[in-house]
Order: structure tokens, then C-alpha cells, then sequence
């Protein structure tokens, strides 16, 4: 059997907004993948937890409340503990982009702002995957 | 160090990893499972099953985190199976999204599984899958199917312990006389006790019940104890109310099973079921691989043409 892509997509922190989540769920299911969906208001922990368990591909990180710098470092640093180095993360929202260089500058793969095509993150993940 | 030297100090890492490898049912699955198999058949088996929206995650949920609160030492391995789309092969798996209370927790183990074509409402690696969770140490393991209606009965094949979890307002009493899902009930629950309705459920269950076990009562014949007759536990899973007693259920029903031999017995079928799986595949393929892919093509021309019927065409294939 084909290995399935793996991804967990999560909204670390305390914004209850995740239509853009289900929206990139729903891109990657399409896309073939298994998504992994754990809701609204989780912390770093409960995102490394799970992305250990899965042992998923991906991490895709939705954040909308401005806390990113504080959020995706922390679970950066939980994933390189749990030896998940491997594992490519991205993120989306509505991030800054100094702010984006420097998540980029601690691993984060690629920042998706307001605007991205759906099919332009898939190509990006499916092409860094293989 | 070995495989199961790790598992067993509580790497989650390497559990992870073998699960995948298991799940996609490849070489290094199957050899990390002929290690891992002898430290198996302890775990009690428990399975949820029910339909869609009957809160099947919900109850997977505080059920884990009272038998947690219970006994602080238990390790508890929780599969979850949620659909594959048969359009493009994706899944979304959304069962954590249910699960918030035990998804910090690190002596319990969840892994959201897809079905991947499967029917059945498990998937196929499943009770490999289960075989290396119990190899682990993890016991209790909770096995949720995807939303079952009536015909995704694999589960009970699988589980020591088969809870069907029922709500209000999916369907009335001709639906629980059907054959089913609800014939494989160890433990039947109706979720959702605090809405409308949730006493007409438990009532047309217990008038099923009495339908079903007079006769059984009569000793008429069936792979389940005779007197083992399920218990009808209401519940509200979102606040906790009821599970309580839903877990004092399943241990009673596993020391009954443990007792009258029908663990060994259930152990035993569930063993089969997997080889007869695995043979079948096995064999499939191999013949696959071995029969002329011309001769295939000129036996479906046959049937095509009205030549000869798909009965004769299996004999035939096999002759050949």
C-alpha cells in the first residue's frame, strides 16, 4: 500500500475562529491525505502530544490571535524534544511578515497568509514530502 | 536495544512508528509484530460502536478519563476509526476533537486510524494494531468504529467487550428488531439520556432485550453465555453522568467473561478471523501475481460475450 501523507492540523492558543483550519482540512482530505483534526483552544503540549502519537508528516498550525510568537516557537521546541525534528511545519493566519522570517528562521517551513490558494499549499507540502 | 524493550520503557516515539508501519502493512510492520506477538493477549479489548452522532467520542472521552481518575497506574490505548473518502482516498480524522480532556495526558496512547476502503466499520490493520498497543502494556484498549448503522458489525469480532451506544432520535423500535449492530451489544448505552426521547430509547431496547433473551433463556443456542443478559446504561456523556456505572459494567461483564471461558473463546475466534483475513489477502495476491494477466483478460472477454457464466469463469480460472 501507497504511504498516506499524514498531517495534523490545530489551533494552538485561545482564538475561536477556525474556518481557515477546516478550509486547509479540508484541502489536504481532498488532496488524498489523512488529516487529523483536533479542534479549537489547544496548547503547544496537546499538539506535540498528538503529533507524536500520529506520528504524523505535517504540522499545520492555524493561528489568528497575534500570539504566534509565543505559540509556534513553544511547539517547535516540544517537537525537536520529542525528536519529531523531522516533521515539516507550517503556519497560517494573519502573521506579520518580520515576524514570519523569524518562525522560518526556527524551522517553520512556509507562513500562509490571507489570500493563499488552497491548492498552492498542497503543492508546496506534497513537494516537500517527497 | 530491542523493539519491545522500548515500547515497554514508554517510548511513544518508537510505538508510533511500529503503528504506522503496521498500518500500512509492510515488511517491517510484520516483522515488529512476529517480536512483538508474544507479549500479547492481555489487554481487555473494549469496542464502541453506534451511529453517527450518538456521541461515541464524547463517551470515549470521560470514560478514559474516569478509569484514569480510578486507577492512576493504568495505561489506556485508544483507536479511533473514522472514514475514507472512496473519492480521492483522504480522510479526516476528527475524533481528538472529542477527546480534550485525555489528549495531555501521557499514560494514555490515541491513534486516529482511517478505514482506508475497508467496510465493516473497522480497517483492516486494526487488530494489528491492537496487538502492538497490547504489547505495550496499554489495558484497557478502546477501539471506536466509524458511525455504524446496521451492517458494521466486525467489531465484536475484535473486542472482549462490545458497548453499541444508542441516542434519542435516531430511529424507532422496528429499527431495534432488525438484525445488527445491536445484536452484538455487550453493553447496550443510550447517550444523551438528558434529551427528549431518551426514555422511549431505553424502553424499546429492554422490550428488544425481552424479545431476544426469552428465547436464549431457552436455551437455544449462541456463541454468547446464556445468562449474560446486557444492561441498559444511560448516560450524558458531556457531564460525565452515568459513566460511572457504565465502567462498573464493563468490568463486571469482564470478569463474567474471564469466568465462564468466554474470553479463551473470544481470544481464540478473534485469532481466527485475522488468519482467515490474512490467508485470503495473501493468497489473493499471490494468485494475482502468478495467473496470466492475458488469460484474466480472455476469461472477462468470455463473460462479455455471454460465453460463459462468472460461476464458470471461476472455475475455470482455477482449473488453469
Amino acid at each position: 500500500m501507497d504511504k498516506k501523507i499524514r498531517v495534523l492540523i490545530a489551533k494552538p492558543g485561545l482564538d475561536g475562529h477556525d474556518r481557515g483550519a477546516k478550509v486547509i482540512a479540508r484541502a489536504f482530505r481532498d488532496a488524498g491525505m489523512e488529516v487529523i483534526y483536533t479542534g479549537l483552544r489547544q496548547t503547544p503540549e496537546m499538539i506535540a502530544n498528538a503529533a507524536l502519537q500520529e506520528d504524523v508528516d505535517v504540522v499545520g498550525l492555524s493561528i489568528l490571535s497575534g500570539a504566534h510568537m509565543s505559540l509556534v516557537p513553544r511547539v517547535m521546541e516540544l517537537l525537536k524534544t520529542n525528536k519529531q525534528d523531522k516533521v515539516l511545519v507550517f503556519v497560517g493566519g494573519i502573521i506579520p511578515e518580520e515576524d514570519a522570517v523569524e518562525l522560518k528562521k526556527l524551522g517553520v517551513r512556509a507562513v500562509y497568509g490571507p489570500g493563499t490558494v488552497t491548492t498552492a499549499v498542497v503543492e508546496d507540502i506534497q513537494k516537500a514530502i517527497k | 536495544m530491542s523493539l519491545i524493550k522500548q515500547i515497554l520503557q514508554g517510548d511513544q516515539l518508537t510505538l508510533a512508528r511500529i503503528i504506522t508501519q503496521v498500518e500500512n502493512d509492510t515488511a517491517e510492520g510484520h516483522r515488529a509484530l512476529d517480536e512483538l506477538f508474544p507479549y500479547t493477549g492481555r489487554a481487555h479489548i473494549i469496542g464502541i460502536t453506534g451511529p453517527s452522532g450518538a456521541g461515541k467520542s464524547t463517551l470515549v472521552n470521560s470514560l478514559v478519563k474516569l478509569l484514569r481518575e480510578r486507577t492512576k497506574e493504568t495505561r489506556i490505548g485508544v483507536i479511533a476509526v473514522d472514514p475514507t473518502s472512496p473519492f480521492t482516498g483522504g480522510a479526516l480524522l476528527g475524533d481528538r476533537v472529542r477527546m480534550r480532556d485525555i489528549s495531555n495526558d501521557e499514560q494514555v496512547f490515541v491513534r486516529s486510524m482511517a478505514t482506508r476502503g475497508a467496510l465493516g466499520g473497522l480497517t483492516r490493520t486494526v487488530p494489528a494494531v491492537v496487538q502492538v498497543m497490547d504489547a505495550a502494556g496499554y489495558d484497557p484498549i478502546l477501539v471506536e468504529t466509524v458511525g455504524a448503522g446496521q451492517a458494521e458489525v466486525e467489531i465484536a469480532s475484535l473486542a472482549h467487550t462490545t458497548l453499541v451506544v444508542e441516542a434519542p432520535g435516531l430511529g424507532d423500535d422496528v429499527q431495534a428488531i432488525k438484525a445488527g449492530i445491536l445484536e452484538i451489544a455487550d453493553i447496550l448505552v443510550v447517550n444523551k439520556a438528558d434529551w427528549l426521547g431518551a426514555d422511549g430509547v431505553v424502553q424499546i431496547l429492554r422490550s428488544m432485550l425481552e424479545l431476544g433473551y426469552s428465547q436464549k433463556l431457552n436455551g437455544s443456542s449462541s456463541l454468547e453465555p446464556a445468562n449474560w443478559i446486557p444492561p441498559i446504561i444511560p448516560t450524558v456523556a458531556t457531564e460525565e453522568k452515568g459513566i460511572q456505572e457504565l465502567i462498573d459494567a464493563i468490568v463486571k461483564h469482564k470478569l463474567f467473561i474471564r469466568k465462564n471461558g468466554d474470553w479463551l473463546k473470544r481470544d481464540r475466534k478473534r485469532l481466527e478471523t485475522w488468519l482467515e483475513q490474512l490467508f485470503e489477502n495473501e493468497l489473493r495476491s499471490h494468485w494475482r501475481n502468478a495467473s496470466a494477466h492475458e488469460n484474466y483478460a480472455n476469461i472477462i472477454n468470455l463473460m462479455v460475450s455471454r460465453k460463459i457464466s462468472p460461476y464458470l469463469a471461476v472455475k475455470k480460472l482455477i482449473k488453469d
